[in-house]
Formats: structure tokens, sequence, C-alpha cells
């Protein structure tokens, strides 16, 4: 018998049972399409939560200090001692904290970032409107300001740049408005207003350095300049390691990655145990259908066909069925990340490969099932069943 | 035997016995049967029911083996090949016609026509030609696109002789052919069966009704396992 004719032959016993071939795929289909939205939230969640890491740069080192006894924070001389270190490009202290910020009678809460020139560099920040603050700024403790696009949106300003504004109460000048990032985990980048580091006390009665940001030369540089870094610090704080954590870009990203990973090797394990079940019901009703079908069976033995011919037509019938279910679950699976996506309004990635190999693994346990009911068709001894 | 008769005969048994264990007892349901049938002979089997009659159908349509004797089909010895060398001289040499019909009620009346010419790899192009042919040799060029389920009796069992026909085999084994069908019926059946014997298709029929076996040219009994001639026009 020609390979073409017994798919056709298969394809048509299938068809003709539609109800019940719907019914026995639907464990199939079920835990592909589960498998399917699953591995796509999580495909999204994860390439956004690394692009907006990517979009913080990964040469960046963050310096938290908690302190230790008396000395719990640092000065803008200890920091620029600290970030002495070869394969730095450009280090960035920030002094941070929440003010009211008031133009004309709008009042607006935002961040204020007080910090220096590099800054922008480093955390790669852009202007929009205006200029960044300059070093010149910081030397004559000049009260300006620039501002994020979300905060410059907020108060109403059509065109920003020399306006006044007052940070609680203290009158600042708007020089530059930064272009527009987006936000990330940890907030809104465009909700901020960036002053000179040396006005901190002013608007912010403070002038403890608490957070040190670090960019390195190079990917390769980072190692060793989170290293030189570390051990500033710890000389710093006289070997004390709680007082100050350093937090490296790449690390975070490598344990993103690890939890993506182990997440779909879980989603593996699920649909592997979906596949079983519904490969198990595969079995199940191919024995129902081969005893059903015994005198068709023996018809077929008596017009020529040879046990081969019998055990293709059945496997086929159960790689159909279980490749319809995989088919029909990457489908309903594909809807259903879309239908997640916009329900949850978080970001699905559809994996082609999953939905390849979803489908082939479908008709894979479909064939691993079907054997033993094909082999027992086609072992049926043709008097036998034509008694039937 | 010489070499003239040899080319003549189509079927021959030579003390062909078929065994079965029957609570403990040996059962011969064949007692040497010895038998031969020449190229274009209608001989009928009668017999009543358990006579033995079933089971030498079976081996005479290679669907089974006997415990002992030889079988020659064609001129080749075939009761001790392997069953996929028996689904091959099914599939070539033998067109069943069976009591129940044994139609597949899914498939379309020239589906199941062609099923022993798509076992035998044939194209679809030959195929089709050749079901035509065998479906218009029974009076039903009209009927390929129906199911059984909408043919009467009689038609469905000319469906199934068109099956038989369309491998072009040189044997058609009827087991009962007329035993689900009227009278009236029966009758048209047997005339196409006389008429497929007189255009050179050799047939073995098995039947109980003695008025079917007189249609035959050539009828044996069969009891309790032994053949028996009764009558042979040829001879």
């Amino acid at each position: 018998m020609k390979l073409s004719q017994g798919v056709k032959m298969a394809w048509h016993s299938v068809y003709s049972q539609k109800l019940r071939t719907l019914l026995t795929i639907l464990g199939i289909m079920i835990g592909i399409a589960s498998v399917t939205v699953m591995v796509a939230i999580g495909n999204g969640t994860a390439e956004q939560v690394k692009s907006q890491m990517q979009g913080l740069g990964t040469n960046l080192l963050t310096a938290n200090v908690v302190g230790r006894g008396a000395v719990t924070s640092i000065t803008l001389e200890d920091a620029e001692k600290i970030a002495d270190i070869d394969g730095v490009s450009a280090y960035a202290p920030v002094i941070s904290g929440s003010v009211t910020v008031k133009y004309g009678t709008t009042t607006y809460s935002a961040s204020v970032l007080a910090t220096t020139p590099s800054f922008a560099e480093v955390r790669e920040y852009s202007v929009a409107q205006g200029r960044f603050i300059k070093e010149i700024d910081g030397a004559f403790a000049q009260k300006v300001a620039v501002i994020g696009s979300e905060v410059a949106e907020e108060l109403g300003m059509s065109n920003p740049v020399g306006e006044k504004i007052t940070l609680d109460g203290v009158p600042y000048k708007v020089v530059g408005v930064l272009a527009s990032k987006g936000s990330s985990t940890t907030g809104s980048n465009d909700n901020i207003v960036i002053v000179p580091i040396q006005t901190a006390r002013v608007v912010l009665k403070t002038d403890a350095i608490r957070t040190l940001y670090v960019q390195a030369e190079s990917e390769k540089r980072v190692d060793f300049v989170q290293t030189m870094l570390e051990f500033h610090l710890q000389t710093f704080f006289r070997g004390d390691e709680d007082s100050y954590t350093v937090f490296n870009q790449a690390d975070l990203l490598k344990t993103i990655t690890e939890v993506s990973t182990s997440m779909s090797t879980m989603l593996t394990y699920v649909a592997a145990i979906s596949l079983l079940v519904g490969g198990i019901g595969i079995m199940n009703m191919m024995l129902v259908s081969v005893t059903e079908r015994t005198r068709e069976i023996g018809i077929r033995k008596s017009l020529g066909a040879k046990q081969r011919d019998i055990l293709f037509q059945f496997l086929v019938e159960a790689a159909i069925i279980g490749g319809l279910g995989g088919v029909i679950g990457v489908l309903v699976g594909a809807g259903g990340s879309s239908f997640a996506g916009k329900w949850m309004n978080s970001p699905v990635a559809p994996s082609v490969d999953i939905m390849v190999i979803a489908v082939a693994f479908s008709m894979g346990v479909g064939v691993l099932f079907g054997f033993l009911p094909a082999r027992r068709a086609s072992k049926l001894d043709p008097v036998e069943a034509l008694r039937h | 035997m010489s070499a003239k008769q040899d080319q003549q005969c189509l079927i021959r048994l030579e003390n062909i016995y078929k065994q079965y264990e029957m609570a403990g007892e040996t059962f011969n349901a064949l007692d040497g049967v010895s038998v031969t049938v020449n190229k274009g002979d209608f001989m009928a089997i009668v017999g009543p029911s358990g006579s033995g009659k079933s089971t030498l159908m079976n081996v005479l349509g290679c669907l089974d083996r006997p415990t002992s004797g030889t079988y020659y089909l064609d001129g080749a010895e075939v009761q001790k090949l392997r069953d996929n060398k028996l689904a091959q001289i099914r599939n070539y040499k033998i067109g069943f016609i069976f009591q129940q019909y044994h139609l597949l009620p899914k498939l379309r009346v020239i589906d199941n026509v062609e099923l022993p010419l798509v076992y035998r790899g044939m194209s679809a192009r030959e195929r089709r030609e050749r079901c035509r042919e065998a479906l218009e040799k029974v009076g039903l060029g009209d009927k390929l696109h129906h199911l059984p389920s909408q043919l009467s009796g009689g038609q469905q069992q000319r469906v199934a002789i068109a099956r038989a026909l369309a491998g072009r085999p040189p044997l058609l084994l009827a087991d009962e052919p007329t035993g689900a069908l009227d009278s009236k019926t029966s009758r048209e059946v047997i005339a196409l069966l006389k008429e497929l014997n007189e255009a050179g298709n050799t047939i073995v029929l098995i039947t109980h009704d003695p008025s079917v076996a007189a249609q035959a040219k050539r009828v044996v009994r069969i009891s309790d396992g032994r053949l028996t001639e009764e009558r042979n026009e040829a001879s």
C-alpha cells in the first residue's frame, strides 16, 4: 500500500468520528494550549525586564550606602576617592528625596535627585530641551533644575526652560527637560527633578550621599571595577561589609535569566504530564476503536491488507489524533496568549519553537501510545475478525 | 498429472486435514479432502451447517492454513506460506463474495470496490478505471458515489461482486452469496454469477440452498469433513 493512501484512509476514519476524536484530543489540547500561553507570558515578562535592564546599561554598578555607627553616608569628597578606580568612565553620587514641586498655582509631588553632571551619562539620560546641569552650577551652588518630561506635563508647562518653579518652597530655575525614558521596575524614570548636588542641603535638608552610580568603561571591566569598588567601600567602612551593597546589572540580568529558565523547565514538566495523560486517552480510544472495527480489519485483511498495512493505518490515525490535539492546542494557546496579554496588560512573546515542538511531540505521543492498539489490530486473525 | 492438465487446473487440494482441539479431544473439521477445480469451472459446495463448509471456505480462501495436506492455487503451493504472503495471495488470486456483503459502511461504493487495488499499490487513475469497469459489469455504473446504506441488499451484494472482480483474480470465492437476499434478488445474483462464469471466471460457491447449487456446473457435497462428488456436467 502507498503511504499517501494510508494517510488518506486514516484521515477518513478520524474524520468520521468527529466527536470522539475531539473528546480524545481535549486532554492534549488543553495541556498544549496552557503551556503555550504560560510560555508566551513568561517570555514576554522576561524580555521586558531584560530590555529595561539593558536600558540602564549593563556596565552600571550601583553602590548603596547604609552606614555604620556614626558614619551613615559619604561625602562628595569620599565619593571621589571611592570611585577613583582604573576603568571607571564616569560616576555619579546621588542624594535623593521627595519634594512638592510648584509652578504657578499647580503643585505636584516628584523625586528630587541631587547629583553631578555625569549622572546623565551614567544613567543614560538625554535632554529634550535646554541643557543638563553643569559643573559651574554646582561650583556656585546655582538653584537650577532639570525636570523630567512627566513633571513638565503634570505642571502644565508648555515651554519650561527659563521658568521658575519651587521645590518645597525654594525657588529654582528650570534649565532643561529630560527626554522621556518610560517606566521600569523601579518606577517612572520621567517623574524626577535633577538639581546640583551642592544645593541638596537647601531642598533635601541633607548632604548625605547614600547612592553612588559607577560606570565601567566596558563590560569586560565591570568585574574588576566592582571588586575595586567593594574594596574601597570596605576600606572606607573599616571592614564592615554590611555598611554597603553593590549591585551589578549583569548579575541581575543573570538572575532573571535563571528564573525564566527554571520556569520553562517547570512548564516542560507540566507539558510532559499533560501529554502523558493525553497519550493514555489516545491509547484508550484506539483500543476501543480496534475492538469496534474488528470486522473492518477482517474485511481489509481478506481483501489483501498485510499486517503492516493495518499497523500503519492505525498508527497514522493515532498520529493524526495526537497531532490534531497539538495543532488545535497551539492555535488556542496563541489566541489565549494575546487575550491574556491584553487582559493582564502584560507583554507576551509566543514562542514559535515551542509551538513546533509541541505539535511534533503530540504526534509522537500519538504514535507511541497508538502502537499497542495498532499492533493488536494488525495481529487479528482474519477468520475470527470476519466472524464479528 | 500431465502438464496439460496442470495448466487447466486452478485449485488442487491433496489430502487436506484441519484439526481443532475441543475439550481435550481432536476434532477433524476437514477429514482428508482432495479435490481439483479447473479453470472456468463453476463449482458449488453444499452441505449442512457444521459439515466443515466454512472451514473449507477459509482454507480455499487462504484465510486459514490446513493442519496437513497440500494446497496448490494457480500453480503455487500455498499451505505453508507466511501471513504476509497469504495476504498477497488473497489480494491477487482471490475475489471474495460474502453472505453479509462485508462492505465498509463509511466508504462510498467506488472506495469499497477499489480497496483490493489500494493494497496492491496501484495508481489512482488505474484504480478508478478498473473499478468503473467492474461496477458497470454488475450494472451499478451509476452508483459510484453512493454509500452502501443507500443501496438495497441485492445492489450491495453486486457492489461486493464488483469488488471481487476489480482485482481480476483467477478465482471468485462466494460464501452463501444469496443467504441474506430474497428469492427474486437471489436469482438475479446467481444469474450474474453464471454470466461471469460464462465470461471465463472460475467460481467456487458455498451454499446450503439446493436451488442455488442447481445453477452450478458441478456440485460437491461435504459432510463430516469429507467431500463426495454429486454431479459434474463437465465429466
